[in-house]
Formats: C-alpha cells, sequence, structure tokens
C-alpha cells in the first residue's frame, strides 16, 4: 500500500516578472513501512515538495496524496507527523509546554497528553530539558523536540525535512537510530537530506532529485547495479601470452602471472578474457562487479 | 480545539512579552499621576481623573491592539513557527480566528489590570465608583477589538510596518468619518460625493465607541446606542476577519 503518491507535481514561484520552476512534474510512490530517503543537493526542490505534502504551499499543478487522501485534508493530518528544516518553536514556552500545545492541536485530552509527552521525551532524550524554555534549547535540542512534536499524535506517517542537518556526530547517530525505531514500530518514514551517508545507512529506498525533476528512484542497490563501473577479475597461473593477449583489451593488468588483477570496463570484455584464459591458459579466482558509490552517480547525476 | 489552544497559546506568549508589562506599569503610573496634574485646575478633579483615565486606557489598549496585532501573524511566518501549526488538523481560518481571540485576551486583560487601578483612583477622588465609566471602557473593548482586526487582516499580506501604518490611517479616518461624509456633502462634484460617502461607509466610523466626553460630563448613554455600538463592533470585527481570513487561506508559506 502507498503512503504517499504524487502525480505531475510542479511548482512555479513569480518573482517579479520572472518565473522560477522549483519542481517539474514529480511523480513519486513511497510504500507503507519504508524509510525513504528524498535526496537532492540545495534548492533541488526538495522542501518546496515536503511543503506541498503538508499544504504549507500550493502546486502549480499536479495532485499529491497522503494514505490514500488528498494531501492536506485535516483526516491526512491527523496520521501524519512533520518536521520542517530548522525548526522554530514559541521561545518562551518550555518543552513540555510546547508539547501540551501541539497535543492540544490534535485534540489529545489532557491524561493523554501528559502520557505522549512523558513517552515523547523520553523516547528523544529530553526529560532533563522538559522545564526550560525551548529558546535555551541548544541545535540537536531542537531537533530532538521537533522529533517529538512530530510524533504527539502517533502518527502512520512522519515526513522530516533535513532532520540531521547541522546535528553533531552523536545526535546524528541517536536520530538515525530513533528513524530506525520508527519503522519497527510500523511507520513509514519519508525523509530529504543531501547528506549521502545517512542514506546510505538507513534508507530502503531513495530518490534523486535535481533542478525540480527526480532523475533516480527506487532501491539504492538497484540504482548503484545499473552504474557498473569497471568487473575486477583475479586470475592464477595466467601464461605469459595470455597476460599480452589480455592487457590489449584490459584496463588494467597488475601482478604476475602467478597471481593477477585484470580490470576490465564490461562484461563482454569480461567473456573475451574468459576466452583468452581458456585458450592461453590460466584460472579465474574471482570475478568482483565495482559499481559507483552513491556519491559518485549523486555528483554524476548534478554534472548532467 | 485548535482556536482554542492557538488563542490560549498566544495569551501565553503575549502575557511573557516584557513590552506587555511595560505598557500596564507606564499606564498606572499616568493614572496615578492624574491625582496631581488634576489639583492644577480647580473644581475639576473629578472630571479631569476621569478623562485622563479612559483616554489612557483608550491609547495604551491601542497601542498594544496595534504594535502586537500587525506582527502577529507576520511573526508567525517569518519565524516560520507557522510551519508546524498549519500542518496539524488546524485549518488556515482556525489560526488567524485563534490569534486574534488570543490578542483579545491580552488587550482585555490590559483593560481589566488597569480597570480596576483607574477604579481605585477615581474612588479615592470622590469617594464613588461610576458604573457609566464601565460602559465607556466596554465600548473601548469593541472599538480595540475592531482595530485588532483591521490589524491582523494586514497583517496577513504585509509587513509590520507598512500594517502599523495602515492600521493607525484607518483609526485615524475612523475618529474623523463623519467630516469625510460631510465634506462631500459641501462638494460640487457627483464623483467626490460618491467617493466621499463610499469611504464614509467602508471606514469603521470609530465615533461610535468614543463616549468619553458623555461619561466625564455625567451625560447619560441611552442602551439603545450601546447595543448599537456593541453590534457595530461585532459585525464590522467579523467582516474583516471574514475576508482576512480568505486572503490567508491562498497564501504560500
Amino acid at each position: 500500500m502507498e503512503v504517499i503518491r504524487t502525480e505531475g507535481l510542479t511548482k512555479i514561484y513569480k518573482s517579479g516578472l520572472r518565473k522560477i520552476r522549483a519542481l517539474a512534474g514529480i511523480d513519486l510512490l513511497v510504500g507503507q513501512g519504508e524509510i525513504f530517503g528524498f535526496l537532492g543537493p540545495n534548492a533541488a526542490g526538495k522542501t518546496t515538495t515536503i511543503k506541498i505534502l503538508m499544504h504549507l504551499t500550493f502546486p502549480s499543478s499536479g495532485k499529491a496524496w497522503i494514505l490514500g487522501s488528498e494531501a492536506g485534508s485535516a483526516a491526512v493530518k491527523q496520521k501524519t507527523g512533520y518536521l520542517p528544516e530548522h525548526p522554530a518553536f514559541y521561545p518562551n514556552l518550555t518543552g513540555i509546554e510546547l508539547l501540551s500545545f501541539y497535543g492540544r492541536l490534535f485534540g489529545l485530552g489532557a491524561r493523554k497528553n501528559r502520557e505522549r509527552i512523558h513517552e515523547l521525551l523520553s523516547l528523544v532524550g529530553l526529560r532533563d530539558a522538559a522545564k526550560l524554555a525551548v529558546g535555551s534549547y541548544s541545535k540537536g535540542m531542537l531537533q530532538r523536540i521537533g522529533m517529538a512534536q512530530s510524533l504527539i499524535n502517533d502518527p502512520e506517517v512522519v515526513i522530516l525535512d533535513e532532520p540531521l542537518a547541522g546535528v553533531d556526530p552523536v545526535g546524528r547517530k541517536s536520530l538515525r537510530d530513533l528513524i530506525l525505531r520508527l519503522k519497527k514500530m510500523g511507520k513509514s518514514v519519508f525523509f530529504s537530506t543531501h547528506i549521502l551517508q545517512d542514506v546510505e545507512l538507513i534508507c530502503d529506498r531513495v530518490a534523486i532529485l535535481i533542478k525540480g525533476g527526480i532523475v533516480s528512484v527506487g532501491r539504492l542497490d538497484q540504482i548503484l547495479a545499473e552504474e557498473i563501473e569497471s568487473i575486477e577479475i583475479t586470475a592464477k597461473n595466467v601464461s605469459s601470452d595470455a597476460v599480452k593477449a589480455i592487457g590489449e583489451i584490459a584496463l588494467n593488468v597488475i601482478g604476475s602471472s602467478d597471481k593477477c588483477m585484470i580490470v576490465v570496463k564490461d562484461e563482454e570484455t569480461l567473456e573475451k578474457i574468459q576466452a583468452i584464459l581458456g585458450l592461453h591458459g590460466g584460472k579465474i579466482a574471482s570475478i568482483i562487479p565495482r559499481a559507483k558509490t552513491l556519491e559518485e552517480h549523486f555528483i554524476e547525476k548534478i554534472r548532467e | 480545539m485548535g482556536i482554542v489552544a492557538i488563542a490560549l497559546n498566544t495569551f501565553r506568549e503575549g502575557a511573557k512579552d516584557k513590552i506587555f508589562y511595560a505598557i500596564v506599569v507606564f499606564a498606572i503610573i499616568i493614572m496615578g499621576s492624574s491625582r496631581f496634574i488634576a489639583t492644577l485646575s480647580v473644581g475639576q478633579i473629578d472630571k479631569i481623573t476621569k478623562d485622563l483615565g479612559l483616554a489612557t486606557i483608550s491609547l495604551l489598549g491601542l497601542l498594544i491592539a496595534i504594535f502586537v496585532g500587525t506582527k502577529l501573524v507576520y511573526e508567525e511566518i517569518s519565524r516560520r513557527t507557522i510551519y508546524t501549526i498549519i500542518s496539524k488538523p488546524v485549518t488556515r481560518s482556525q489560526f488567524i480566528l485563534g490569534k486574534y481571540f488570543g490578542l483579545l485576551l491580552i488587550i482585555g486583560m490590559t483593560l481589566t489590570i488597569l480597570t480596576v487601578f483607574f477604579s481605585l483612583v477615581v474612588y479615592l477622588n470622590s469617594n464613588t465608583l461610576d458604573a457609566h465609566l464601565l460602559k465607556a471602557i466596554g465600548l473601548a473593548f469593541f472599538e480595540l477589538a475592531l482595530i485588532t482586526s483591521v490589524a491582523i487582516f494586514f497583517s496577513t499580506f504585509t509587513s509590520p510596518i507598512s500594517s502599523a501604518l495602515f492600521t493607525m490611517g484607518i483609526w485615524v479616518a475612523g475618529h474623523f468619518s463623519g467630516d469625510l461624509k460631510g465634506l462631500g456633502q459641501i462638494s460640487d462634484s457627483s464623483l467626490s460625493r460618491g467617493v466621499s460617502t463610499f469611504l464614509y461607509y467602508l471606514v469603521p466610523n470609530l465615533s461610535n465607541f468614543d463616549i468619553r466626553g458623555e461619561v466625564v460630563h455625567g451625560v447619560g448613554i441611552p442602551h439603545t446606542f450601546f447595543l448599537f455600538s456593541v453590534c457595530y463592533g461585532l459585525i464590522y470585527s467579523a467582516a474583516v476577519i471574514l475576508i482576512a481570513t480568505l486572503i490567508f487561506r491562498k497564501r504560500d508559506f
């Protein structure tokens, strides 16, 4: 079952006489129980997409649905949690007062509200700071209280805009663990980021957004499998004739006839190597395809 | 539920604002000093105390309505605190209404504190409490409710400075709306007459709420006039807030 779906989502901003296309027909599908990474450089349109999902901004064309209903309806908002980028909260309220306010917006009764606040403050590790004014919180604490407010209604879908940006490594680990915990609780998580490591560590599927358009989408291993850069072959007992013949078609040959590493660019060349070894002597010990890293794939897409 | 939560939160945020306390203390000082100012004139202590007290309450309420009201929505957008509210099951209309009622709570609390102190000053001067003073303060509250709605209306689409200027302009025009109509009537041009009549009905007639002169000089206020003014204030405020919500519903953040 899909929890988030967009069709042809487009957003054009007008600045005087100029028109700026922030989104160019985004089609997205996020499945139930997934951690979905929405990856892109700055100004790619990630925040614009999320703001449309959360009804903060209206699309120029196209539609978005969350949990089968049109994004922005009260029923959808009741089941959705949201953390904006660089979250801002009322500085004079304490952590408890802030969460209590958000709980009341969901119509939580006083008792249920208190229970949820207690659970969430423990979950995000802010029990000791609960009675301090939010204005005195550090960046990491603000992200954590932000996560707490996004979960106050025990949502089915959690949408996070750059939740790990600007947080120290320890804080990022704890927020990543929290996101994984949300998945174990059966929630679906959609988060935007430009930090590739976080995507590699926790995402089930990824979409890469560049200049308002999606350039790649799918499971990370599938996206990178399409991008085989080279194949490394380890061969043993290779005759000198074989080495000479291989050297003419391989990208690189390293080592001696006892054991050498051969690098070729594709499977077609691999088959030729296998034929040469069969003809002149030699045995293949291992074949390892070398895929691009996510970083290489990402940078290549940006350059395109 | 959303309106109540937002209103109470707005009240709590405003009540913690130091400017609010400064305004209340300033008002108390002015009212307290009215007793000394009044001794400069012979036999007019009572009138001067009441006049100065009512003027102080109206003016300081106006300052809160304009300077807090014009920032109320604008700051929520510029600070982006609105993101975590509108993304909850709260409509944009509920947000505007919550902010409006929250500010009315702040103004109401301010007027209540000042009224208590003012009544004490009047009692010390005359050993009596004048119930008509409460009518004047009551109408001042409805005038402030109307001005607050105008301030929030401008706040939905323009900066605090522009909102404050426009709102102040409406307040001035509202107190001279009778003159607007008169100006049109003496004009030879039918266009001028039409424009001035249109503006007369468009701009709120704030003289409906100003009974300070009558109260100070002990002139009675008919109940019908009081009720008319209250209804006028409620209907005008509701219309302005409705237009504000219609503008706000289409706004991108």
